[in-house]
């Protein structure tokens, strides 16, 4: 990967003798977001070891679920990876389906790809915003936040949240889709396309971008695969993996779309890996929104899973107990543990949910694909400037909410 | 030396004396007070301009509110809220920082900056006793040497432009003893950086403006200017396009603005300036942008024709057997207004620059300016000699020199850039071959 820091330290040594100086880059640094600190021994500008300390943003996700109803997990997954909260949703309902068997209505299903997909774009677009203002492209950053305000509209017109949606439920999602907003959200595209358009030109054949990126922060495909790389940053590194293509789950089988891999696993390739998977993202969506069928956005049937509608338990007694049981007691899974994941913004999402047959969670185990990078990130800078920790860090699109959980 | 002279004489408070004084005085202010609003423009201009190539509003926070509106001037306010902002915030100053470096960095970023206004013409000559009458270019030449004309400049020097270069250099000390007295590592690296950027561009900086000053062969920047003067065809930039396109490059790392502006780097090592609060910071920051309008004046002045406005003949325009005259203080005032136009022109210019382009890193910064510009700079120098040597020998017109310029910068395009810019091609092409698999 990078020559290791002792072959290097020997190599200044040779030539001019020098002392190293250990700097603590973060928590209090711009580009760490305060959620990291990587402490890096430099000489000079050279980095001789990196230790990357995870956990400031640790808030217990996994031990507060413990406490509360199988319901009430939603807005706490939210807050896991804050920039694509409806993937979080979608891929902890989809453990807690599993473990009670129950049917997601095809609606449902449509909305869940196509508001994860638009979530997808904005996480997307927030990380080459990121990679980009790191260099000092403060423009960048901002059209990027422009086409991300696009998504956020419509996911706010969804969910009535711009950021932490809570929107889907166990056995479907929380609401239809309003009125013509299906429409709108094709409408929206050519504002986000726009953007990329307007980001290739500026940054893929720039000469300062190119040298800033290319070679810099290398992954091999090995070290990848032995690491557990996914997601984006894996498939800069050659790994040529995406759960949607490879165990597809929801209604991604009937999509077509492609997965962008490249081979030279440095940052370019994980900026550029990004901005292929926007594209396809608009692709599904737009593919999704020909599809999608009217029809119920709940399980039906499911009593003892999904809410009874306001009308229900307003106007039935059954309804009123159903409603009154489901909030305070929660669902009642039955016995049992379950994995199951999705292709997040960052890569596999994993969700492991053990059940005892009560309303609580026994265990909700996140495997959040940021964490497994940013484990790496201490060998990706070694043998690197100091100017270059930036770039790095923001390419691997470390979310700290989902990181520490 | 006459010049020292002049200004001992000054002091002699003789008769002369104090005319050559308040002269001075009134020189000083004529040329720094422009500089200064330039800079306090130029804070909102970076505002405003980064605002608008960024579909954003831009400011509008900072307001008078008279009889229940707010006036927020397109957001010149700001100006005024920044000064109040920057006086009366608390001034921090680092407990085991060294004392005399902390309170000397600032100063040292900005005095130098504003010293090398005095040597750089603001206009020609104005023959105040005249200032109604159209005046032929010989006559205000006359009135110069028997002194009834007024110089816009406030010190003419024969060592101009190396004055200008001296004092420039001297901006280094105030990032560096920044980074070194406020004991803080990142302020250090940032110190550190800035030391060796600004000396490896002062390098190239001084080398691309050889190969125009063999031209000029004058180092007084109003002679330069006046070598130029209203023939385009004269103007540095026509016959010194690299030195010019160098130059700039040069003068921008010298600003330590974006892609260069690896001392500052805040997302990265957040800067040499980094312990710095209050109005201490606002200094470094005024010096920042005093040297946005330096660099536009040194530019305007070595390849822009300095305050010479094309086809504006002393008296008045000409092109070929038209002219349209002008009474001697209209020229004047033109030519002063030009060039405050030029200077303003360039740093819409660096401005647009420092908003659209990334950093560079700091090894790829000094291999650009060791191994990219220098070599280059030097061959413009050599070039621009042979091609002097072989204009004065056989006595060609010096107005044609552009013509061999041009060609000689046709053929470095050909040989050097073009099959640079075919390779980078390649690598794009390379980089483009992302495999991806199709739809199962």
């Amino acid at each position: 990967m990078t020559p290791n820091s002792e072959q290097l330290a020997i190599q200044e040594r040779v030539a001019l003798p020098t002392e190293t100086m250990t700097i603590m880059m973060g928590p209090v640094h711009p580009a760490m977001h305060g959620t990291v600190r990587v402490v890096v021994t430099v000489d000079g500008e050279r980095i001789v070891h990196a230790d990357v300390q995870v956990g400031y943003l640790h808030r217990g996700f996994e031990k507060e679920c413990e406490g509360v109803t199988w319901g009430q997990v939603f807005p706490y997954t939210d807050r896991l990876n804050y920039v694509s909260p409806i993937l979080n949703n979608v891929g902890y309902a989809m453990a807690v389906e599993k473990l009670l068997g129950v049917e997601v209505p095809e609606r449902a299903e449509y909305i869940r790809v196509i508001s994860g997909e638009l979530s997808r774009v904005g996480d997307h677009l927030t990380c080459i915003a990121a990679i980009a203002m790191e260099m000092g492209a403060f423009s960048i950053f901002l059209y990027c936040v422009r086409a991300r305000d696009e998504v956020y509209d419509r996911l706010e017109e969804l969910t009535g949240a711009r950021v932490t949606h809570a929107y889907c439920r166990v056995g479907g999602v929380k609401d239809d889709t309003p009125d013509g907003w299906l429409e709108k959200v094709r409408a929206g595209f050519g504002e986000i396309t726009g953007v990329i358009d307007d980001i290739d030109g500026l940054l893929t054949k720039n000469r300062i971008f190119l040298d800033r990126t290319q070679g810099v922060g290398v992954v091999s495909t090995a070290d990848a695969i032995s690491s557990g790389f996914t997601g984006p940053v894996g498939r800069a590194s050659g790994i040529d993996y995406d759960v949607r293509k490879d165990h597809p789950y929801g209604v991604y089988d009937r999509i077509d779309f492609d997965v962008p891999v490249m081979d030279a696993g440095d940052t370019f390739c994980r900026y550029y890996v990004r901005m292929e998977e926007v594209r396809q993202s608009l692709r599904i969506i737009d593919q999704a929104i020909d599809q999608i069928e009217p029809g119920p956005v709940k399980a039906v049937g499911a009593h003892r899973v999904v809410l009874p509608s306001k009308n229900e338990t307003y106007n039935t007694i059954e309804g009123m107990i159903r409603h009154f049981k489901l909030t305070v007691d929660g669902i009642q899974v039955p016995e049992g543990e379950a994995y199951s994941y999705i292709e997040g913004g960052n890569g596999e999402l994993g969700f492991y949910c053990v059940a005892d047959g009560s309303g609580v969670p026994v265990k909700v185990r996140c495997r959040p694909p940021c964490f497994i990078v940013t484990g790496q990130l201490g060998n990706m800078l070694v043998g690197h400037t100091l100017a270059d920790v930036v770039p790095i860090f923001g390419s691997l699109n470390m979310i700290g909410g989902e990181c520490d959980r | 030396m006459p010049e020292m002279q002049q200004i001992f004489a000054g002091i002699a408070w003789n008769d002369g004396g104090w005319i050559e004084l308040a002269a001075t005085l009134i020189r000083a202010v004529i040329i720094v007070l422009p500089v200064i609003l330039l800079m306090a423009v130029y804070t909102w201009m970076e505002r405003r301009q980064a605002s608008f190539m960024q579909d954003r509003i831009g400011p509008t926070r900072a307001n008078i509110a008279i009889a229940g509106k707010n006036i927020t001037l397109f957001g010149l306010l700001h100006l005024m809220a920044d000064g109040l902002k920057f006086v009366f915030k608390e001034d921090i100053v680092p407990s085991k920082a060294n004392k005399l470096l902390f309170f000397l960095a600032p100063i040292l970023a900005l005095a130098p900056v504003v010293i090398v206004f005095v040597v750089i013409p603001v206009g020609g000559f104005f023959a105040y006793s005249h200032w109604d009458q159209v005046l032929t270019a010989d006559q205000v030449k006359a009135y110069a040497m028997t002194g009834d004309a007024f110089r816009l400049q406030a010190s003419q020097l024969e060592i101009g432009v190396l004055v200008i270069f001296a004092f420039s250099g001297l901006g280094v000390f105030g990032a560096s003893l920044a980074g070194y007295g406020s004991h803080n590592k990142w302020a250090l690296i940032g110190g550190l950086r800035a030391a060796a950027q600004m000396v490896s561009y002062e390098v190239t900086l001084g080398l691309t403006v050889v190969g125009a000053l063999l031209l000029y062969g004058t180092l007084e920047p109003m002679a330069i200017a006046n070598w130029q003067g209203h023939n385009i065809a004269r103007w540095g930039i026509v016959v010194q396009p690299i030195g010019a396109i160098l130059f700039l490059a040069a003068a921008i790392a010298e600003s330590k603005r974006i892609p260069f502006d690896i001392p500052e780097g805040e997302s990265e090592i957040i800067g040499y300036n980094l312990e710095y609060s209050g109005m201490r910071w606002g200094i470094f920051f005024m010096g920042e942008y005093m040297e946005l309008v330096f660099v536009g004046a040194m530019f305007a002045t070595i390849f822009l024709g300095g305050f010479h406005v094309p086809l504006l003949h002393a008296d008045g325009f000409r092109l070929g057997s038209h002219h349209l005259a002008m009474p001697h203080i209209a020229v004047v005032l033109v030519q002063m207004l030009a060039f405050w136009g030029k200077v303003v022109l360039l740093g819409f210019l660096q401005i647009a620059i420092r908003w659209t382009l990334p950093r560079m890193r700091y090894d790829q910064l000094m291999r650009l300016g060791w191994i990219g510009m220098l070599p280059v700079s030097l061959a413009n120098v050599m070039v621009t000699a042979i091609l002097l040597l072989v204009f004065t020998s056989y006595n060609w017109n010096m107005g044609n020199y552009w013509i061999a310029s041009l060609l000689v910068t046709l053929l470095v395009y050909l040989l050097v850039v073009a099959p640079q810019q075919t390779k980078t091609d390649e690598d794009n092409v390379a980089h483009d071959e992302a495999h991806s698999h199709g739809s199962h």
